[in-house]
């Protein structure tokens, strides 16, 4: 074995135990909370999972990357999905920007602490009025002497009510489109700063997603990210590893709910046989898995082109897209399967149902997905 | 028959029923959802407002009106985004109420049907089991004779109205060894001492359609509680099943043009990169798939309607009624939830309540696997 499958392997079982302690048997309650408790970041912080690939002088195990998707992958595959996603905000999404962006200082500032769990993290670019379109950004950053002076308002932030750090983005030059973006790493414990209530959703209620509002907030420009006016291409620059994320995410789950349902459908009886016996059961499992060890090997490929930094937006468009509708169908017909227990609280397939509806829509729509794709085809 | 039924008296009768349904029901919706149940009263309102049963006979109590205008009341409810009460009223005034109207003796017609016209009574019907869903067969709650009476002992589960109702038909087998033969139906009073309802199950979508565990433990039922003959349960079921299927096809249909309707008007207020979402070419070619596929499974539902009401709906078209239009109604509150972006994962935006509870109308009334097989036997025979 390998000096890197040994890590591996030491890294998933690391995982799985931190999971099955710390989550597992509280879920259900975060679930019905509507939240997740604070202090289980600092509780994954002090257990070595969070920035699991950063560099270790900010205090990271400076793992492979693989490890931090494995991460996500386990907490999906055990149906934890609004904890998948704050988790793959906070160390895999705004890690890596500040990582790569941001100034020694703001490393020094910022890494430690949110490895150790003591800062949480939001990324906040959706407004109200401008989704995937970015250009169509409202919230402005107005230079002044003594800093930038943000005003405007975000939506569907996640980690959004519990974030001490939060990446907006804000254009500090509103006539120049996109060349007009800027991001900055914002302590939400200053003035101006406020959160709406928690955003109710049909799914992945554990995790927290909420407005938030932005009154002549004053950063000092220490507080730039990387340089002015370049925001937007920092975005576009960090997008194929948060869609790897989702990535994993969708792989993770699909995995975790062709589990609970092959469990099922071998031991529920209808009409005098198993489920499993039905044709129509072996041949929706079978598409099942054709469908995701497809999904799986292109996964891989794409790791491996973004640890040559070769992954391009179409490589990320393309991965997100179908892996993303893949875990639809197949929880949708999962829950088939269940029959009208699929439909209850009760069966954990019909959360991870719930939760998969999202993963079409956050980090870019399909329909930007095939957009993406086709300007890599036909031009613009 | 469809022909005469006039249809601007029915467009009238719409018209009151969606008057109704905007002062009784919507202002209050949402507050019945979080909650998991209707109030009780509301059954007392919808029957004083001339809303339940409404194909009964006069004498029955009823109105007499065309089986239209019951149809009429559930694809209001379900089209105004109403899916859990939708549910609800169909299982008291299309299953339960018909199977005594066609079935019951003259007492038992008396002794019930008036009082669910005026929604005095709540009624449900108990088929499923833990271990027997579609499959009726595999059912294990016994009705044993005993004198005048039966004892009924078992348990089931996944019954709508369980929580209000008054009233249960309750499958049970009176001869254990004789398999579907073996099958009666009780109309049972949900007072008489050994019967128990257990929890108001949780579900993902439908929130205000209470769906209960129900128990009988030694319950006597007196004999005069069976309807028509003992042993012919599900030959009845048989029987009354396509008009269960047709209108939870029906309800679906209404459910689609609800959530289109919704999608349509969103897209032409949200802009998206400078233009708005009704211009971009994917919102116009999916909402001409979603209509076209509404359009199609309208026209056969509207079909199946009349064969219904001129007795000629067999068991594989209701199937296939049900079957198509619901799984038609899942496509389209799945591509209209899209078409919303991450406004469509909120419950604030009522797209996510038809996504939610369309879900389970390919499951209930028979999964759409159950149609197949049904619809295959027809065509290919039994295996």
């Amino acid at each position: 074995m390998s000096e890197h499958q040994e890590d591996a392997e030491l890294f998933h079982s690391m995982i799985n135990r931190v999971l099955e302690k710390e989550v597992a048997p509280f879920y259900e309650q975060w679930e019905e909370q509507s939240a997740i408790p604070r202090s289980l970041w600092n509780t994954l912080g002090q257990a070595g999972m969070l920035g699991i690939d950063m560099p270790e002088e900010y205090g990271g195990a400076q793992a492979s990357f693989e490890i931090s998707q494995l991460a996500i992958e386990e907490m999906a595959r055990k149906g934890f999905a609004g904890l998948a996603g704050g988790y793959n905000i906070h160390a895999n999404i705004v890690m890596p920007y500040i990582l790569h962006i941001g100034t020694d200082a703001q490393k020094q500032r910022y890494l430690p602490d949110m490895i150790s769990g003591d800062v949480l993290s939001a990324i906040a670019m959706t407004e109200p009025g401008a989704g995937s379109d970015l250009a169509a950004m409202r919230t402005t950053a107005q230079r002044t002497d003594e800093g930038y002076v943000i005003n405007g308002a975000k939506v569907f932030i996640t980690n959004g009510l519990q974030a001490e750090l939060v990446v907006v983005c804000a254009k500090t030059d509103p006539a120049a489109g996109a060349k007009g973006v800027s991001l900055f790493l914002v302590d939400t414990s200053l003035p101006g700063f406020s959160r709406g209530k928690g955003i109710r959703k049909i799914g992945q209620h554990a995790s927290d997603t909420a407005e938030l509002f932005f009154s002549d907030l004053v950063v000092p420009h220490g507080a730039l990210l990387g340089e002015e006016g370049k925001g937007f291409a920092y975005l576009m620059q960090e997008l194929p590893r948060e869609r790897l994320g989702v990535g994993a995410q969708a792989v993770g789950a699909t995995e975790g709910v062709l589990e609970i349902t092959l469990e099922y459908v071998q031991q529920r009886q209808a009409f005098g046989q198993r489920v499993a016996d039905f044709q129509n059961t072996r041949f929706k499992l079978a598409e099942a898995r054709a469908r995701l060890e497809v999904a799986k090997a292109y996964l891989k490929q794409c790791i491996a082109s973004y640890h040559k930094g070769e992954m391009g937006s179409t490589e990320a468009a393309i991965l997100k897209l179908m892996l993303t509708e893949m875990q639809c169908d197949i929880a949708n017909d999962c829950l088939q399967l269940f029959g009208g227990y699929g439909y209850t609280l009760e069966y954990p397939v019909s959360r991870f149902f719930v939760d998969a509806r999202v993963q079409t829509i956050y980090a870019g729509t399909s329909e930007i997905m095939k957009e993406v794709i086709a300007r890599s085809m036909l031009g613009k | 028959m469809t022909n005469f039924v006039d249809q601007e008296e029915l467009a009238l009768f719409r018209a009151s029923v969606i008057k109704a349904l905007e002062t009784e029901v919507a202002p209050h919706y949402e507050a019945w959802e979080k909650s998991g149940v209707v109030p009780r009263e509301l059954w007392n309102t919808l029957g004083d407002a001339g809303m339940l049963c409404v194909d009964i006979p006069e004498d029955s109590g009823g109105c007499e009106a065309p089986f239209q205008y019951s149809v009429v009341v559930g694809e209001e409810l379900a089209r105004m985004g109403f899916g859990a009460l939708s549910t609800n009223v169909m299982v008291h005034s299309d299953i339960v109420a018909p199977y005594i109207s066609h079935l019951g003796n003259e007492a038992q017609k008396q002794q019930w049907l008036p009082k669910m016209v005026s929604g005095e009574v709540v009624g449900a019907i108990a088929m499923t089991e833990p271990g027997a869903g579609s499959d009726l067969q595999a059912m294990r709650t016994s009705a044993v004779r005993d004198g005048d009476d039966y004892i009924l002992n078992g348990s089931k589960t996944f019954i709508t109205n369980g929580q209000h109702a008054d009233m249960v038909i309750v499958a049970a087998k009176t001869d254990p060894s004789a398999g579907a033969k073996g099958i009666s139906l009780f109309l049972v009073d949900t007072t008489l001492p050994g019967y128990s309802k257990g929890r108001n199950l949780d579900k993902i979508g439908q929130h205000s359609g209470d769906t209960s565990e129900l128990f009988f433990s030694d319950m006597r039922v007196h004999a005069s509680a069976l309807v028509g003959e003992e042993g012919k349960g599900f030959i009845y079921l048989m029987q009354e099943l396509p008009r269960e299927r047709l209108v939870i096809g029906a309800l679906g249909v209404a459910a689609a043009r609800g959530a289109l309707d919704l999608t349509i008007a969103y897209t032409h207020e949200r802009e998206l990169f400078g233009q708005k979402l009704a211009q971009i070419q994917n919102t116009r070619f999916e909402i001409a798939r979603m209509e076209t596929d509404y359009q199609v499974n309208k026209a056969f539902v509207s079909q199946c309607i009349s064969q219904y009401e001129a007795g000629e709906l067999d068991a594989p078209t209701a199937s296939m009624a049900k079957y198509s239009a619901t799984e038609m109604q899942c496509r389209v509150a799945d591509g209209c939830l899209q078409l919303f972006g991450g406004y469509g994962y909120t419950t604030e935006y009522p797209i996510s309540r038809a996504f939610m509870d369309a879900r389970v109308q390919r499951i209930y009334g028979g999964t759409s696997e159950v149609m197949k097989e049904i619809i295959a036997r027809s065509v290919l025979g039994r295996v």
